[in-house]
């Protein structure tokens, strides 16, 4: 069952998405940028929390996902370690993601080439 | 001169007429079910990855969710480096660029392209390119907000 409220929930996102750059101008880096964006303020306002209950993967995998995780990181500082926690908490809960994409990023672009243009 | 400018105008909207009237449309409904079905094929492997890892790892929410973002992000690197992801990318639209593996491809494809200029201001300037921008407006609000909740809520 997680699998299927997984997938309607992370195809709906996606979907809005898709409306997003057919129906306004909208470049594809500043839809991930706004949806990073979006993700936190939802999750600031508890919004973003019930739709991670529901969806799972399906929520926490589009980019929205990643701003919830910032932000929740965040919260979850202030609460720890008072104003410091602010700072700190939100690159802390994501580092692993953030850590991985810096180096996988990297070696792929060290060992492959880009495929010619056909 | 001025007469040069009209002509110029002129040929311009022409062209404009002409290049809308060839290309194709392209309509929203296909590529929102394209999207929809690609977008949640990527969450639904996110959701095995994540249940494989609380099951078999007895990892918690937070490190499961970790790792699938990580393995999904390792997955999109190969396969936009093998030119697989642009391939998908094509048909599946924003299914391809909302869910984490896109953010992945928008790493790994600028820093690709712009190999030749060097691997310090070449590959490690250009793969953040688009990332840049995201981490700066994520991090900023995520800032933002646990201020909200130190000053405000707490």
């Amino acid at each position: 069952m997680d699998y299927i409220k997984a997938f309607i929930t992370g195809g709906l996102i996606c979907v809005i998405g898709q409306i997003l750059i057919d129906k306004t101008n909208l470049t594809s880096a500043r839809i991930l940028v706004l949806f990073v964006t979006l993700g936190v303020v939802l999750t600031g306002l508890g919004i973003y929390e019930p739709i991670v209950e529901f969806g799972g993967a399906g929520a926490t995998v589009p980019l929205p996902g990643f701003g919830y995780a910032l932000a929740k990181g965040a919260i979850k500082g202030v609460k720890e370690k008072g104003i410091l926690g602010a700072f700190s908490g939100g690159v802390m809960a994501t580092a692993g993601g953030i850590a991985a994409a810096i180096v996988f990023g990297y070696l792929t672009a060290v060992l492959f080439d880009p495929k010619s243009k056909n | 001169m001025e007469s040069l400018d009209v002509k110029q105008k002129k040929i311009n909207e022409e062209y404009q007429k002409y290049a809308n009237s060839i290309s194709p449309k392209s309509n929203t409904v296909t590529n929102c079910i394209m999207a929809f079905l690609v977008g949640g094929l990527i969450c639904t492997i996110g959701q095995l990855i994540s249940n494989i890892a609380k099951n078999y790892y007895n990892m918690n929410t937070e490190e499961a969710s970790a790792t699938t973002s990580i393995t999904l992000i390792l997955i999109a690197a190969l396969l936009t480096g093998l030119g697989l992801y642009e391939k998908i990318g094509k048909r599946a639209g924003a299914g391809s660029v909302v869910p984490i593996t896109g953010f992945s491809n928008s790493i790994v494809s600028p820093a690709m392209e712009h190999k030749r200029e060097g691997y310090v201001m070449g590959i490690g300037a250009k793969m953040f390119s688009v990332a840049g921008p995201v981490l700066v407006y994520g991090i900023t609000a995520s800032v933002v907000v646990g201020l909200i909740n130190y000053f405000f809520i707490k």
